[in-house]
């Protein structure tokens, strides 16, 4: 059988770090980059004798973050160790969730070729991340940092309701919207802060029986998921084509060779020893708690979309670039309510915004003017102040100054001439230098009209007002 | 008579009156340390520097007349499980050899805020897993009432430093028994809190969900004295109760007429000592004589707590016990090649033949297959046990009954039977396994003049109560005034 005949079956696990301030179970600093090792303290050290007390802010994020994928959000949720021995792993296990995780039974729609598609989410648990083993740092010696260790995770498992990379890939998009969205996590996939595993099968197309997974680690961007998702499908395919069998086994993604390797068979599995943490009480959470938290759920990625399109009359394409970042969002709106015309606003941030930005490499944060300053500017291009062309250069002068439009346009002289008076002036004197060309345009060489429209401009420093320009030429060229 | 006779409250009312200063106190309890510990190798470390220090600031205060509390200036010894900042700390075991933690326990700060010079660090059963102290990795204690046989554990030093005074209290920790029984095994009263009384912040774990600190001292009235210090709230340790503290001493002498104290009967089993047996028969017929109603009562789980026992501490002991791996403190196997050999060779040689067994014995209970038949079942035993507690406690006010089937054994004579030594904690474990508290009371002597000592078993929180049962004891009986002979 071909490819084609089978039917890929893809489930993921993402681990999302937390934007607290400190750690799960103690005070220590989540700051990313510090000095390996200064971020710690005997209880996420693992010392003999300390006991891990729960940051409240971990389970307030997990709850946002089950509302937002519209999870049941449980009332007793149960933390657990999962026993095993790594240097990087300081207590020789882990806290985390297991048989009662925090949130369950949610759901995330994603955009396929097909429409929408709801993927199934089944469960939400938080617990705590492992430090990083820094190998072959030289000498043959292994290094072991501990800042991460501690740093709080939701691990985010979907049901295998995808059925391609792209969905595969599209599904962790929205979940990093999502998530930033929350303002839980900052969707980092190279430092490592979004972090996502992939089990894979394959099975015959028809068939409802799932095949043999494998557990793909080390996805640290988009376009690996996808290839790495591809390559196995394919792998697996193979297999089974050549008469083998698909094993169980955790695969690891080689990022320069463009292939995964074996890591551990299922022979070689853990056993985890899952058991219920004595050190921490059962987790209560109460409906006034979850309701709280819900009040102060923000509007999420795909809402918002909609009601761009619908309140704005923007087209999708417009209101996704929009949408795509919450504060950027937020700025177009506050925008939006000084200016009526949405799409000419929305062309003026695709078009000019977007592109300072980038060239600046900032976001829109740091945006030093105010929604009232480009209301004002974008006013002044409809009023025919200014030129369309001028304006943007007004625009990038007010985007590193933060100085107004009106002020810059003054002083660099920006302002359109549109007093009759005096373009009727300079247009009498072009006529008078160039007889001959008036003749040829009175012989029916009406591009010459071009010409006497360039000699007005360029008279007039570019500063003259294109209509009234035109509109005079005309009548004294006797049209 | 010594100064290192006296108990602590009545020391405390010396030094309250001027009449005598800590660091003559400490300087005392120094020079008996010295003079007699070499027989009763209770101590693993003395710290005279650090004794004598806080017992000058002490003075300090009692002559500024600003002292740090009623205790203020009264030396103890520690179980050397407790966390002590700059202080080697072992927990009797080579894996933590030189491990001098950078913080202090919970309860060694309540102490040290209290006022109390610490003399040292005191022997234990390697990571507490013991009855004996033999299991200790450097030497076992010997009991001071005859030195041939064993103060008990796992707080055995603690218990030997009690009785020898060479300390005026200690602390120590039970998890099965471990302070009370070896407080009965010395004359010495032993106290272990409800579960979630007194902090286990910088107490190493044996296992999490029974380990409770406690005081151990001469008398009752001391072990409420010491006990008022300990028992706070602490939000380091979410397993701590915000339980409001009690007075324990003010209904100390109220006695025990009209309280109904409960004997369970699956307490006196046969293969007890008939010496024991009728030591704890008589303490029984005295609370009848003060004014209490003996109840007979059956707590019918009893059985299955040896069994349940040794399943949930071992399991949790497994993995508490998974962060002695060599990388960041501790002993590490300098010679090892490679991860697995610096992890196998370390632990081989960092912990004794006990705590292998039940590291060995907890991952067995914890594996994919078993943990359904062996942990998940205890825990539903271990529910089953508190509730025979609970449904006793709408009955009687608090239950009497033996702690050890035998006196004080021989050092060496069962060590190499663990299943015998495992059978001697089956009155003690119920009361961790339910989470209640428990104390021991010297109830009286062998003909060969070893202790015999009375549990006295009560509702959660109940403290006081236990302390003044203790106490309407104690009052009628000299057994406290009569010294070890060393």
């Amino acid at each position: 059988m071909p490819v084609s005949d089978f039917q890929p079956v893809i489930g993921l696990e993402v681990h999302a770090q937390l934007l607290t301030q400190s750690k799960i179970f103690c005070g220590c600093s989540t700051a990313f980059g510090a000095e390996p090792n200064r971020n710690t303290c005997p209880v996420c050290l693992g010392m003999p004798g300390v006991l891990p007390v729960l940051n409240e802010r971990v389970v307030d994020f997990a709850i946002r973050t089950g509302l937002a994928l519209e999870c049941r959000v449980n009332a007793k949720s149960v933390w657990s160790r999962k026993n095993y021995f790594y240097p990087d792993l300081p207590k020789g296990y882990q806290i985390t969730q297991y048989d009662l995780p925090i949130c369950e039974y949610g759901k995330l729609l994603i955009d396929t070729p097909q429409g929408e598609k709801l993927i199934r989410v089944r469960r939400i648990h938080m617990e705590e991340d492992a430090g990083k083993s820094v190998h072959d740092a030289g000498g043959g010696q292994s290094l072991v940092d501990l800042n991460r260790a501690g740093v709080p995770l939701l691990e985010i498992v979907s049901e295998p309701d995808l059925r391609d990379a792209d969905e595969a890939v599209e599904y962790l998009k929205a979940l990093r919207d999502v998530l930033v969205y929350l303002g839980v996590n900052d969707g980092n996939l190279d430092e490592g802060s979004f972090r996502c595993d992939a089990n894979v099968s394959v099975m015959p197309k028809g068939s409802d029986t799932y095949g043999q997974r494998c557990e793909l680690k080390n996805l640290n961007s988009f376009r690996f998921v996808k290839q790495a998702i591809e390559y196995e499908i394919s792998r697996q395919v193979d297999v089974i084509e050549s008469g083998g069998k698909v094993d169980q086994e955790t695969r690891l993604w080689d990022v320069n060779k463009g292939v995964s390797r074996s890591m551990r068979s299922k022979e070689d599995a853990h056993d985890y020893r899952y058991f219920p943490e004595p050190d921490l009480p059962p987790l209560h959470v109460t409906t006034e708690v979850i309701e709280a938290v819900g009040h102060e759920l923000p509007e999420l990625p795909r809402a918002k979309l909609q009601r761009f399109v619908n309140q704005y009359g923007l087209p999708v394409y417009d209101a996704r670039i929009l949408t795509a970042e919450r504060p950027l969002a937020d700025f177009f709106e506050a925008c939006a309510e000084r200016y009526p015309d949405a799409k000419k606003l929305s062309n003026w941030f695709l078009g000019e915004l977007l592109r300072l930005l980038k060239e600046e490499g900032s976001t829109v944060t740091s945006v030093r003017f105010t929604p009232v300053q480009l209301a004002e500017l974008l006013g002044a291009v409809d009023q025919g102040t200014v030129s369309a062309n001028a304006g943007k250069d007004v625009l990038a002068e007010m985007f590193r100054t933060g100085r107004s439009a009106s002020d810059i346009i003054a002083e660099k002289g920006l302002a359109q001439v549109s007093d009759t008076g005096a373009i009727e002036a300079v247009v009498d004197d072009i006529l008078a230098k160039n007889a001959g060309e008036i003749e040829k345009y009175r012989a029916g060489k009406k591009q010459v009209f071009g010409f006497f429209v360039g000699q007005v401009m360029r008279a007039m420093k570019g500063k003259g007002n294109p209509a009234l320009v035109n509109e005079l030429l005309k009548k004294k060229l006797g049209d | 008579m010594q100064l290192t006779d006296l108990t602590m409250l009545e020391l405390a009312e010396k030094l309250a009156a001027g009449q005598v200063s800590s660091v003559e106190a400490t300087r005392a309890c120094l020079e008996r340390i010295h003079r007699v510990d070499p027989k009763i190798r209770a101590f693993l470390r003395v710290d005279e520097a650090g004794a004598l220090a806080a017992a000058e600031a002490s003075d300090a205060r009692r002559k500024a007349g600003t002292p740090a509390g009623p205790l203020d200036g009264v030396p103890v010894g520690l179980k050397d499980l407790f966390l002590t900042e700059g202080l080697e700390t072992t927990a009797g075991s080579r894996v933590l050899e030189g491990f001098v933690p950078p913080l202090d326990a919970t309860v060694v700060r309540l102490l040290r805020e209290a006022g109390l010079p610490l003399l040292g660090k005191l022997n234990l059963d390697e990571f507490a897993m013991g009855s004996s102290n033999e299991s200790s990795a450097y030497f076992p204690t010997h009991n001071p009432w005859d030195v041939t046989r064993t103060p008990g554990g796992s707080s055995g030093g603690s218990a030997a430093a009690v009785a020898a005074r060479e300390v005026f209290g200690a602390l120590g920790t039970d998890t099965g028994g471990s302070i009370r029984q070896p407080a009965a095994f010395t004359n010495t009263v032993g106290l272990k809190p409800t579960y979630g009384r007194v902090s286990r912040y910088g107490v190493i774990a044996y296992a999490s969900s029974l380990d409770q600190p406690g005081p151990m001292t001469r008398t009752v009235s001391d072990a409420a004295a010491l006990l008022q210090i300990l028992a706070r709230h602490d939000p380091r340790d979410s397993t701590s109760a915000p339980v409001k503290t009690p007075d324990y001493s003010a209904e100390l002498e109220k006695g025990v007429r009209g309280l109904k104290l409960g004997v369970p009967r699956e307490y006196f089993a046969q293969g007890m000592e008939a010496e024991v047996e009728a030591s704890v028969r008589a303490a029984l017929r005295e609370y009848e004589r003060l004014g209490a109603t003996l109840v007979d009562v059956s707590l019918p789980h009893t059985k299955y707590a040896l069994a349940t026992y040794y399943l949930i501490a071992p399991a949790e002991a497994s993995s508490n016990l998974a962060r002695y791996d060599g990388v960041r403190y501790g002993l590490r196997a300098k010679d090892a090649r490679g991860l697995k050999e610096l992890y196998s060779l370390t632990r081989e040689r960092g912990f004794g033949p006990e705590v292998k067994r039940r590291i060995m014995l907890g991952t067995y209970a914890l594996s994919a297959g078993y943990y359904d038949a062996y942990y998940l079942r205890a825990q539903k035993v271990r529910t089953l046990i508190r509730e025979d507690f609970t449904r006793v406690f709408q009955e009687v006010d608090a239950l009497v009954a033996p702690i050890s089937p035998v006196a004080p054994f021989k050092l060496g004579e069962k060590v190499d039977d663990p299943l015998s030594m495992y059978l001697m904690d089956v009155y003690t474990l119920p009361c961790n396994l339910a989470g209640v508290p428990g104390l021991s009371v010297p109830c009286g002597f062998t003909k060969a003049g070893l202790p015999v000592g009375l549990q006295i078993l009560g509702r959660a929180f109940d403290e006081a109560l236990l302390l003044r049962i203790a106490r309407a004891f104690e009052r009628e009986h000299d057994f406290f005034r009569r010294l070890a002979p060393v």
